[in-house]
């Protein structure tokens, strides 16, 4: 009882101290930028006394406390305000600015010329899945790119053609490293898949121009690939088809700081190609075997260390109908032999420093017969005077080995802005053996290259950047600058400007016989962008002008010989559209692409400046992916479609001068592909297994598709160029052992 | 006897200066436990969720007022009002670290994990198509991990029920596999004794979610 009745006098005390001294009031505004900010928390720091600003930003508490004291302002998106007071017995009024905080969330992105694919960035374009999902790319990383705009509907060659570019002009990365021979080695006039899978990749930034000066040797466009780190579960995986059989496994340490993986696929065509006939006759069915391992480190400072290798070996050989003569045929044959290692290493080194290290060597080996057989399948000769049937007549063995090395360091300069610096080193080794003549090209590459990321706020962001390069080979240098500007036009639109130039060094092949006489190639690149993201849907437009300068002429010398200056020059300008929307319609995505460009060139042969013969002036894609949860079912269906391409016979004429003799417009081309897939175990909880059954048409419709045309030697007769089929089918089983997360997620989530 | 009697009141003024120290957390705990009922708007929420914060860095060794700054956010989160999930989501993961850095058993470290399955599933909410690989994993690792904390904790099993009962048949989910997951709440719910100031929320809501399971 007595102790009770203390304590009440002990409150009384305090009530009656509280009373003498008095409560002092607390009130004012908290804004940022003359706005209101609601929601902010104000306290008085170590004390329970404060409160929340209401809607228009206003506050008001009472407090007991006496003398200096912290008023600690917070709120989500701003950065913490401090202001030590003095509390006696007056009011106090406090008006208090905040800072907003700059966060990858709500800053503008540097975006122009770029098309960023991820899971998680928030400009992601394209995910890993939507790659895979897209009707007619048959998860060929390249073939869904050509969805996009800005890209050309090319089926006779492999590559990415860009806003006027050739396919050289794009150049692929991973984690940084160049990557040498990104596709397969195929036959002429059919294109071929990239080497490597999307699943590889976690992140893919698709450069249409304006690229970052920490890349270069591309006039056109940058892929940069990033991979994996740790996969997400230890598992066993193995395919089948008619075409493909693989096994492979990936192990996930149980502390999950490593994992390693290997695979291995068998790729043949010879019972396909026996139910669905091929314009070539194949005589050596084609035939792939590729092995791939890799390992990855998490290290103890939150680093990686990523290891990567894949090794291929492939064979083929195929007949056409010579065009010079209807009763011969070209036999052309390949072996093929690839081996690609590709080391990363990343790390944080501390006070805001990173380090990136890079290194790759890559060996790639072609072994190409051209022979001109009779009816009986038997090597045909020829005297001199026919020196262009003689010339069908050849081996090629073309070695080709790159090691490189790269370091990046970045320092965070506080809020997103960052500083970047590094320099690269490329030792290119080309030992191409024609008939019995061994032509060798050695070039070491160095380039050092500095960018700095200025976020001046989250609405206005700067890319500055300079690229210094140099080749032995051609004996030149170069200083290629680049500069982007992003400005945030409302919360979710943005404004970016990118201006920059851009080398590359001329093709191998020109830089046989007289390599410093010729130099860098150069494009110079200015681009406007305007870019809506908003509840799912992504609007995008862009307009661009490229000019071309120092590209390569050639100057005929002999037949099929030639000698090479950068008097070549050209220009690109165009419109690029995209939209996708994925909230519309419910479980339905669609994108739609569009790109108008108007570009010429003069260069290599071409007498006049002229429109490339890759170049579409109009190309538009639809892009859709429906999944029905009942049926545990997704049908995806795209249609593709570009105008006509003009096509030339570009010939000497007696004065060795080109001149074009024939020339016209293709048909314009048209495709829809339907793929599906069927994933039975969906919804199975804790499956052991999980299986998904795809199958795929290219152009169900059997559209015809003409690339351009072949011309003989005479000029007399041209023959179209087709795909090898009307159509590609392809049906095939996945299934993985193990725990499969992404069925917990689905499972406890939807 | 003097001295004594001069120890004795000493040692009670002393004991009631802490008693009226705790009790001070303890009072304000409680009338804004209070308001949790009252809240309504996501604006009344966040407004709540300050004060717990504030609460928290005043007392420095106490996890519940940051878990419960946290919850106020999250159920701030589940309102469409509020737009901005990723931002609500990364004040709540960072309530949930300073929570974490003070709370010791297994079982308040369970309580946590629940209130980062919700902030996870919430982010995974906002595009669920392209987010399930990510953030619906995250929700899951939360939840699977809190179970293994504290396999008692019927909360849990009562989030465990919201995603079985939000998932379709198709996936897995449906009424049929969420209803015996809430009906274990609930029996776990009635085993539970929380102590003063702990958490004590859900039983009403997996009750509720029994009856829309038939």
């Amino acid at each position: 009882m007595r102790k009770y009745s203390l304590v009440l006098l002990l409150f009384v005390l305090v009530a009656g101290i509280d009373k003498a001294f008095g409560q002092t009031t607390i009130s004012g505004k908290v804004f940022s930028k003359k706005d209101p900010v609601p929601g902010a928390s104000i306290t008085i720091k170590d004390t329970y006394d404060g409160t929340t600003t209401d809607s228009s930003g206003n506050f008001r508490f009472t407090t007991s406390e006496k003398g200096d004291q912290l008023i600690l302002v917070t709120a989500v998106g701003f950065r913490p305000f401090e202001q030590r007071i003095t509390l006696g017995s007056q009011p106090v009024s406090l008006d208090i600015n905040m800072k907003e905080e700059v966060t990858e969330l709500n800053a503008v992105i540097v975006s122009a010329g770029t098309f960023e694919a991820g899971d998680k960035k928030r400009a992601a374009v394209l995910s890993s899945l939507d790659v895979a999902t897209t009707a007619g790319s048959n998860a060929d990383i390249t073939a869904a790119l050509k969805t996009l705009p800005g890209t050309q509907q090319v089926g006779e060659q492999e590559g990415l053609f860009v806003r006027g570019g050739a396919g050289y002009e794009t150049k692929q990365y991973i984690d940084g490293n160049l990557v040498n021979n990104p596709y397969f080695s195929g036959s002429p006039d059919i294109a071929t898949r990239g080497r490597f899978s999307p699943f590889l990749f976690k992140g893919t930034v698709f450069s249409t121009g304006g690229y970052s000066a920490l890349y270069g040797q591309a006039l056109s466009s940058v892929l940069l690939l990033e991979s994996i780190d740790l996969p997400e579960r230890s598992e066993i995986d193995a395919s089948i088809s008619p075409i493909i059989v693989g096994a492979g496994t990936q192990q996930l340490a149980k502390n999950k700081k490593w994992s390693y993986g290997v695979t291995y696929n068998y790729v043949n065509v010879g019972l396909y190609f026996a139910a669905v006939k091929q314009t070539p006759d194949y005589f050596r069915m084609p035939e792939f075997h590729e092995a791939t391992a890799n390992f990855r480190i998490k290290t103890k400072g939150g680093g990686m260390i990523k290891y990567y290798t894949t090794v291929s070996l492939s064979d083929l050989g195929l007949r056409n109908v010579d065009i010079d003569s209807s009763h011969l045929k070209d036999a052309f044959s390949l072996k093929n032999r690839n081996w690609y290692n590709n080391l990363s290493y990343r790390e944080n080194i501390g006070a805001g420093w990173k380090m990136t290290l890079g290194a790759s060597f890559s060996t790639n080996l072609d072994k190409i017969g051209q022979q001109v057989q009779d009816q009986n399948n038997q090597p045909k000769q020829f005297s001199p005077q026919t020196f262009w049937m003689n010339a069908k007549n050849f081996k090629l063995e073309n070695l080709q080995n790159l090691t490189l090395g790269r370091a990046v360091f970045e320092k965070r300069l506080g809020g997103l802005s960052a500083l970047r610096f590094g320099g690269e080193y490329w030792h290119v080794d080309y030992r191409p053996k024609y008939n019995d003549t061994l032509f060798k090209q050695i070039d070491n590459y160095a380039a050092a290259f500095t960018e700095a990321s200025i976020y001046l706020s989250k609405e206005l962001a700067a890319q500055v950047g300079v690229r210094f390069e140099h080749s032995s080979l051609i004996n030149k240098s170069d200083i290629a600058p680049r500069v982007s500007l992003a400005y945030k036009t409302g919360k979710n639109s943005q404004v970016s400007v990118a201006w920059g130039i851009f080398y590359q060094k001329p093709e191998t092949q020109q830089l046989y016989y007289a390599p410093t006489s010729v130099g860098f190639t150069r494009a110079t690149h200015y681009i406007l962008n305007y870019q809506k993201i908003y509840n799912q849907r992504t609007l995008r437009i862009e307009g661009y002008y490229k000019k071309y300068e120092d590209l390569i002429k050639q100057v005929p010398v002999g037949y099929n010989f030639y000698s090479y200056n950068n008097s070549g020059n050209g220009n690109a300008k165009g419109v690029d559209l995209f939209f996708r929307d994925k909230k519309t319609i419910k479980e339905f995505d669609y994108w739609v692409s569009y790109s108008y460009i108007d570009t010429k060139r003069n260069y290599l042969n071409y007498p006049v400046s002229m429109q490339p013969n890759f170049v579409a002036n109009h190309t538009a894609s639809i892009v859709t992916k429906k999944f029905f949860t009942k049926l545990k079912t997704g049908f995806n269906l795209t249609y593709s479609w570009a105008s006509g391409r003009p096509y030339y016979n570009i010939r000497p004429d007696v004065n060795n001068k080109f001149y074009v003799a024939d020339q016209g417009k293709t048909r314009a081309y048209n495709s829809m592909s339907f793929s599906g897939e069927w994933v039975p175990s969906l919804g199975k909880a804790n499956a052991k297994s999980f299986i998904v059954l795809f199958a795929s048409v290219s152009n169900i419709l059997g559209q015809k598709q003409v690339y351009g045309y072949n011309y003989s030697f005479s000029g007399a007769t041209k023959s179209e160029i087709n795909p090898p089929a009307k159509r590609f089918y392809f049906i095939g089983c996945f299934i993985s052992w193990g725990v499969d997360r992404t069925q917990d997620a689905i499972n406890n989530n939807l | 006897m003097k001295k004594f009697i001069f120890l004795l009141l000493a040692a009670v003024s002393l004991q009631a200066a802490a008693f009226a120290q705790s009790d001070k957390y303890a009072a304000t705990m409680q009338k804004n436990l209070a308001l949790f009922d009252s809240a309504k708007t996501a604006e009344d929420f966040t407004k709540l969720a300050n004060t717990f914060e504030r609460v928290g860095d005043a007392e420095k060794t106490q996890w519940l007022p940051y878990y419960y700054a946290g919850l106020a956010l999250t159920t701030a989160g589940w309102m469409p009002t509020l737009t901005d999930k990723d931002a609500n989501a990364t004040r709540i993961n960072a309530l949930c670290d300073k929570a974490e850095s003070i709370a010791k058993t297994d079982a308040d470290k369970a309580e946590i994990l629940s209130v980062r399955n919700m902030a996870a599933t919430q982010q995974m909410l906002v595009d669920p198509q392209s987010r399930y690989m990510s953030y619906g994993a995250t929700a899951n690792q939360a939840l699977e991990k809190a179970m293994k904390l504290d396999p008692n904790n019927p909360r849990l099993y009562y989030l465990q029920g919201m995603s079985l009962f939000g998932t379709p048949e198709q996936f897995g989910g449906g009424k049929a596999k969420a209803k015996p997951v809430f009906e274990k709440a609930v029996e776990l719910y009635k085993q539970a004794k929380p102590k003063d100031l702990y958490p004590r929320w859900g039983q009403q809501q997996a009750e509720d979610m029994i009856k829309q399971c038939q």
